[in-house]
């Protein structure tokens, strides 16, 4: 038995000194110094403050704002300390319920796909193009700003595919908003 | 479906096959003991052990060494998750798991699983992610190599009883194969923007003047290795689709190429350690053929979107958005749901309980196929060496001939413990799903009513029996029933299969190796590349029809009637 029980012991305590203490706490530091800004959340700030981080989502519900991707986090949307989706099925009823909702509010149809569904984190940092083209007009009105001077805007904030091939055209709206409230 | 699409899943695919061909003769080199740059740490665990890593060990010997390895890390594990709030490193102060959450984790980070009836920005402190996950990734891992190398050398050599070292075995590879491509994702991850942080939480003021909570932790570290390792438990509670764990398509192809690179190498490692390379090849031809098929279908299914939606007026251009990133999009989305379940790896960066119905039938297949489609690290190519047997068995069946594995011939008791091992998941997750579907304490966790609802528990058990980890999240998991019968199923489909499996090792090592003759089974060519394949679908599929039926497939064609639930 102890011929069995000794290197388990020596081997699960070593890794656990090893992978569990000393590479992750060195990893750290070196993550630290090396990309301050990414290992410490991606943070952004105005006038000094923290507004969020660049990679989350946040709620936005005024009409002076892009609004995000709706949320299923509880117990409010985009809580980036509960993040969670819908895990509607494609036949649950409420699911149907709440995009038919989201499509009448977003004024009816066609609506993007992105802005009548929830995402999969409940933090979706983005919104596509088309989504914030569709928004353009009530963001205009509710600002007294011309619809082109805000539609150029979004297609400044739109970043393409990541090397032109990865990932899809998207809008980050926590960005987007604050060039928005940065425009005079 | 579009060529840029496409485009993207064949880039992440061709850098799979790319780096198989160094990582499969490199580890191959590990196995053998050839590495060595780390050598006086090495030396230092086996000082500790009292271990002679040169000693070879029967199948008995092997087998006991990794179940103790394994018994003590999960007392470990266990100690912590149920102490975490009393310990260190807990800026948040997290209390402790209870005992049913406590068993259930750590059985599933043990055996390689990674289901999490849990959330980890909510519900762990970083004192557990990092000293008691982190560790049993790196070890679950190498536990699953070491025994598909103990397995690779039966067929090896001729009339053997040593399998190997377990010790050696655990600890190189862990040293010089995991470790050093852990650090290297793991920074190239944090450069991409996932958190690797001990400091509190941040509290931000939002634009329009409310709070946010920004988690942190240590978590590309841990990111980094739950994919290498096709562990896959999400730092984060939401996984690789929480923005920090997976910020952008870059972290993405990295990490969807990270989950897929040991297990299709390890391929090739066994070819190498059979010194027969076409051998390697051949097994690799196999897992390819069915992860490339299975994109296809879900991508295919994800793309068409969901016909009640656009009925209701959402635009179909972008397919099916439920559960799913912008940044990922339905390509993406669809070749990770693919990895991941084929892999074994069980981590998610879109919702598979919001797929449609065929998008969701597929990763439960690709799960239910044995976790061979390459399966975890290790325990996918012992899991389709298995299949070989069978199939080589079908072949001999067929033409009245002795079967024979690389000049192993494959009598009778071998191909008894192969089907045991086989016959362990459809036991387990059709007997458990067959329980809770009609227990009224299980099914008050279903979220969905309909065929989706038996969908997610026979989901979950599928999950647990293959030690994948990914769930129809709709299924409220974390209730002592669930996290009781989940556990078990997880151990029964890890430590079940393993005995069989080293049984099979035993007595395949014992037999003398036989030259090849005229009347020898190639098992190199296409023909038999097709026989394997048809194996793996017929004996390791079939069984999951009436089951599958039962769900998505009358879900696909209820949905097609308009009838919501």
């Amino acid at each position: 038995m102890t011929a069995l029980l000794r290197p388990a012991l020596a081997v699960v305590g070593l890794f656990t000194l090893l992978l569990g203490f000393a590479v992750p706490l060195a990893f750290t530091g070196v993550a630290g110094v090396v990309f301050p800004g990414q290992a410490g959340g991606s943070l952004l700030e105005r006038d000094g403050r923290v507004v969020g981080s660049a990679l989350l989502g946040q709620h936005f519900a005024s009409e002076r704002y892009f609004h995000p991707r709706p949320s299923a986090t509880a117990p409010a949307p985009y809580n980036a300390a509960a993040s969670a989706a819908s895990q509607l099925g494609p036949t649950s009823a409420a699911l149907l319920d709440a995009v038919t909702e989201r499509v009448a509010a977003a004024g009816g149809g066609p609506v993007p796909v992105d802005a009548a569904t929830a995402s999969g984190s409940g933090l979706d940092p983005h919104i596509s193009p088309e989504n914030a083209a569709h928004q353009v007009p009530r963001i205009a009105a509710a600002r007294g700003l011309p619809e082109a001077r805000v539609a150029e805007l979004v297609v400044r904030q739109t970043e393409g595919r990541q090397f032109g091939l990865l990932g899809e055209p998207r809008v980050n709206v926590l960005r987007l908003n604050l060039a928005l409230d940065a425009l005079r | 479906m579009t060529a840029i699409g496409w485009a993207q899943i064949a880039l992440i695919l061709g850098l799979v096959v790319a780096t198989a061909v160094p990582l499969g003769r490199y580890t191959a080199a590990v196995a053998a003991g050839h590495v060595t740059f780390l050598a006086p740490v090495e030396r230092l665990f086996y000082a500790a052990g009292g271990v002679d890593p040169a000693r070879g060990m029967g199948w008995k010997a092997y087998t006991l060494a990794m179940l103790a390895s394994n018994a003590v890390g999960f007392l470990l594990l266990y100690a912590i998750l149920r102490l975490q709030g009393v310990l260190p490193l807990n800026p948040e102060g997290v209390g402790g798991q209870s005992a049913w959450l406590a068993f259930n984790t750590a059985v599933s980070f043990v055996t390689n699983t990674n289901w999490q009836a849990y959330s980890g920005e909510s519900g762990l402190s970083y004192l557990s992610q990092m000293t008691g996950l982190t560790v049993q990734n790196f070890i679950s891992a190498s536990t699953g190599i070491a025994l598909a190398l103990a397995l690779s050398r039966a067929f090896a050599a001729g009339a053997v009883k040593d399998l190997g070292n377990y010790w050696a075995d655990l600890v190189r590879i862990t040293l010089y194969l995991l470790l050093p491509l852990a650090l290297l994702l793991g920074l190239l991850l944090v450069a991409g923007g996932v958190p690797q942080s001990l400091s509190p939480y941040i509290q931000a003021t939002t634009l329009e003047g409310g709070t946010q909570t920004i988690p942190l932790g240590p978590a590309a570290f841990q990111v980094a290795i739950k994919q290498l390792g096709t562990n896959g438990g999400g730092f984060f509670g939401v996984n690789s689709a929480y923005p920090f764990e997976n910020p952008t398509p870059w972290t993405n192809l990295l990490q969807c190429w990270a989950i897929l690179a040991i297990p299709f190498a390890l391929a090739l490692t066994f070819g190498h350690i059979v010194r027969d390379i076409r051998q390697g090849w051949a097994l690799f031809a196999v897992m390819m053929g069915f992860v490339v098929a299975g994109v296809a279908i879900v991508y295919a299914a994800e793309a068409g979107g969901n016909p009640l939606h656009i009925a209701a007026g959402v635009d179909p251009a972008t397919g099916n958005m439920e559960g799913k990133e912008v940044r990922f999009g339905v390509a993406l989305s669809a070749l990770w749901a693919v990895a991941t379940t084929g892999a074994s790896n069980g981590s998610v960066n879109a919702m598979h309980d919001s797929f449609t119905p065929l998008g969701g039938l597929v990763p439960m297949l690709m799960i239910q196929l044995g976790e061979v489609l390459p399966g975890g690290v290790g325990s996918g190519l012992y899991g389709m060496l298995v299949f070989v047997l069978l199939a080589v068995f079908v072949a001999g069946l067929m033409v009245g001939r002795t079967p024979e594995y690389l000049g192993k011939k494959v009598g009778a008791k071998e191909v008894k413990l192969a089907m045991l091992a086989v016959l362990i998941l459809p036991a387990f997750i059709l007997g458990f799903s067959a329980v809770a579907a009609v227990l009224p304490v299980a099914t008050a966790s279903v979220q969905d009513a309909g065929p989706h609802g038996l969908s997610e528990l026979l989901y979950a058990y599928t999950s647990g029996a293959g030690n994948n980890g990914s769930a129809f999240g709709g299924l409220t998991a974390d209730t002592p029933w669930f996290n009781t019968t989940i556990g078990l199923a997880m151990l029964f489909g890890r430590y079940g299969v393993i005995v069989p499996v080293m049984a099979i090792a035993r007595a395949i090592a014992a037999k003398p190796k036989l030259a090849a003759s005229s009347g020898t089974f190639p098992t190199h060519t296409p023909l038999f590349i097709g026989l394997l394949a048809g194996v793996i679908l017929i004996l390791g599929g079939l069984q999951f029809m009436p089951a599958l039926a039962l769900g998505p497939v009358a879900e696909h064609l209820v949905l097609a009637t308009g009838k919501t639930f």
